[in-house]
C-alpha cells in the first residue's frame, strides 16, 4: 500500500461520519454533487482531516478542492511541505 | 455569519439548470423561489418593512401602528438625544449638507477631526481613523493589513464585513470553531512561524448575542506571535467599566492591536471607525482604500457622532438599566418556553431560535401585530442554519415596556404554536 493509498484510507474513514446518504467513495466523488454537504459540514469535515493530518487546509485551498482525489493530492502536498 | 463558507469546497446550493432564459441572475433562482414560496403563504414580506414616522428610540409607526422597536441596536437611545441633535443642526447650518470629498483630499472638516479625537479619548488610545460605516472599517483596516503571504486566522462566525476584508486583501483565510481556544490555538501552530499573522474575532456575536472568551484568545494569539483585530460593534457604549468593550471588560484591552468599531449602534448615527496604539498606523490613511476612495462622512454625522461618543463616557446610569432589561427579558422568555441562543444573557441582544423560517415568519408577523418589531434572522446570515427573531435592547426601554413585549411574546408565541 503506498503513502497516497494509506492518506486515501484514513480521509474516507473522516468522510463516514458525514456520508450519511452512504455514497460509495471514489477518486471522483464529489463532496457537492455526490455527498451534499453543506458548509457547516464541510466545516467540521475539514477540521476533522486538519486535526489527523496535522496540517491546514486554507478556505483559499478549499475552494479549488471538489473531489476525494483533489483532496487527497492537496493532503499529500501538505504534509510533504510541513 | 458564514456567508463566505459557502464557497468552501463548492458545497451543493447551486440552482437547478434552467432550460433556457440563463442569465447572470439565474444563480439567484433559488432564493427568489425561496421568497416566492414564503410570501405565498400569506406572510408579510418581512424584509420590506417601511417605519412611516420615527417617534423615539423605542418607538415607530409601522403599517400605521404605533410599534415597540425592540431590533434596532439602538443599544443606548442617542438617536434622539436633544445634545446629539442640535449638535446635528447646527453642523448642518455652520458646514453644509455634506463634504463632496474623500477624508484624504477636501472630505476633513473640522468635525472629522473632533470625532476622532473623542475616540481617542473614549479608548484612550492614541490613533483614531474614521471610516464613512462599520463595513468599510472592517474591510479596509484587515484587507490592508493582511495581504497575500499573510495569514487571517478568523472565527467562523465572522460578519459579512471581515470575511469581505479578507477577500478584497487576498489573505489566506484559516478558520476556527465558533468562540474555540484550543481549535484557534491549534490553527496558530501550524501556520509558518515567518509569516505574517492577524486574528480576527468579535466581542459580541450579533447573531446569538454570545461574547467571545477574548482574555484567552488573545492569550495564545499573542504567543504565537500573531496581531489582534476585535471588531467591538455591538458591545460599544455598554459592555466594560467605561463603555469600551468586551476586551475592557475582560481586562484585555492593552493587548488589542486595533480595535473596530461603528457609530451606527450605541452611538446611534452611522459611520465606522478604528482604534490603536500601532506607532506606524497612520500610514492607513494613505494605503486604505476603502478610506481613500470614497467621501467621507457629512458633516452633521460626525457632530452626532463625537457628541454621542463624549456622553457615552458617562453613560453608567444607562448602561446599569440596559442590563437590567437584557436580564428580565432573557429571563422571561426562558420562563415562556422560548429556545434562546445563550443560557444567560450575555450581551443585549437575545436571540430567540425558531423551529424553521416558516413558523419565524410567521411569529414575526404575529409580533408585528401585536405592535412589536423584532430581526428575523436566517441563513446564510446565522450559524448552523438557524432562523432568529433576535431581539435587541434599548437603554430607553422601559420597565413597562419590557412588560409589555413579553405579553407580546406570549401571545404571538401560543397564537403562532412556536411555544404551548
Amino acid at each position: 500500500m503506498t503513502d497516497r493509498d494509506e492518506t486515501f484510507d484514513k480521509v474516507a474513514k473522516l468522510i463516514a461520519p458525514f456520508n450519511q446518504k452512504g455514497v460509495a467513495l471514489t477518486e471522483a466523488t464529489s463532496f457537492a454533487g455526490d455527498l451534499e454537504w453543506d458548509s457547516l459540514v464541510v466545516m467540521d469535515f475539514v477540521a476533522s482531516v486538519e486535526d489527523e493530518f496535522d496540517i491546514l487546509i486554507t478556505m483559499n485551498m478549499q475552494a479549488e478542492i471538489e473531489t476525494v482525489g483533489q483532496l487527497v493530492d492537496a493532503v499529500e502536498t501538505l504534509r510533504t511541505e510541513g | 455569519m458564514t456567508e463566505s463558507v459557502a464557497n468552501a469546497m463548492n458545497p451543493a446550493d447551486e440552482a437547478p439548470l434552467a432550460p433556457s432564459g440563463r442569465d447572470l441572475f439565474s444563480k439567484f433562482d433559488a432564493l427568489i423561489a425561496e421568497r416566492d414560496a414564503l410570501l405565498a403563504t400569506g406572510v408579510r414580506n418581512p424584509f420590506g418593512l417601511v417605519m412611516e414616522k420615527v417617534l423615539s428610540p423605542t418607538r415607530a409607526i409601522c403599517n400605521g401602528k404605533e410599534t415597540i422597536l425592540l431590533g434596532t441596536y439602538n443599544y443606548m437611545g442617542m438617536t434622539f438625544d436633544p445634545d446629539v441633535i442640535a449638535a446635528g443642526k447646527q453642523a448642518l447650518d455652520e458646514f453644509g449638507s455634506g463634504t463632496t470629498g474623500s477624508r484624504v483630499l477636501n472630505g476633513t472638516y473640522q468635525g472629522h477631526k473632533e470625532v476622532e479625537a473623542a475616540l481617542r479619548e473614549f479608548y484612550a488610545m492614541d490613533h483614531a481613523m474614521v471610516f464613512s460605516t462599520g463595513y468599510q472599517a472592517n474591510l479596509g483596516v484587515i484587507a490592508t493589513l493582511a495581504g497575500k503571504d499573510d495569514y487571517i486566522i478568523l472565527d467562523i462566525d465572522s460578519h459579512a464585513s471581515i470575511y469581505d476584508g479578507c477577500a478584497m486583501g487576498d489573505a489566506q483565510i484559516v478558520p476556527f470553531r465558533h468562540n474555540d481556544v484550543s481549535a484557534l490555538e491549534k490553527r496558530l501552530a501550524r501556520i509558518p512561524a515567518e509569516a505574517g499573522k492577524l486574528v480576527v474575532l468579535e466581542g459580541v456575536y450579533s447573531m446569538l448575542g454570545d461574547v467571545a472568551p477574548l482574555k484567552e484568545m488573545i492569550a495564545v494569539s499573542k504567543a504565537a506571535g500573531a496581531m489582534v483585530l476585535v471588531d467591538e460593534a455591538h458591545s460599544m457604549g455598554f459592555i466594560g467599566p467605561n463603555g469600551r468593550g468586551v476586551a475592557e471588560e475582560q481586562g484585555v484591552l492593552d493587548d488589542v492591536d486595533f480595535v473596530i468599531g461603528t457609530f451606527s449602534k450605541s452611538v446611534g448615527t452611522v459611520g465606522g471607525f478604528c482604534v490603536s496604539n500601532h506607532p506606524k498606523f497612520e500610514i492607513l490613511r494613505l494605503v486604505c482604500r476603502p478610506y481613500v476612495f470614497t467621501a467621507s462622512l457629512p458633516p452633521s454625522v460626525v457632530a452626532t457622532a463625537a457628541t454621542s461618543i463624549r456622553k457615552l463616557m458617562h453613560g453608567h446610569d444607562k448602561r446599569a438599566h440596559l442590563w437590567e432589561n437584557s436580564k428580565r427579558l432573557h429571563a422571561g422568555l426562558k420562563a415562556l418556553g422560548f429556545r434562546l441562543g445563550t443560557d444567560e444573557p450575555q450581551s443585549a441582544i437575545i436571540a430567540v431560535i425558531m423551529p424553521d423560517l416558516e413558523k419565524g415568519a410567521a411569529m414575526w408577523e404575529a409580533l408585528l401585530g401585536e405592535g412589536l418589531y423584532v430581526n428575523l434572522a436566517r441563513p446564510p446570515a446565522t450559524p448552523a442554519g438557524m432562523t432568529l427573531l433576535r431581539c435587541s435592547l434599548c437603554a430607553e426601554h422601559s420597565d413597562a415596556e419590557v412588560g409589555e413585549i413579553l405579553t407580546m411574546f406570549e401571545t404571538a408565541g401560543r397564537a403562532t404554536g412556536v411555544i404551548g
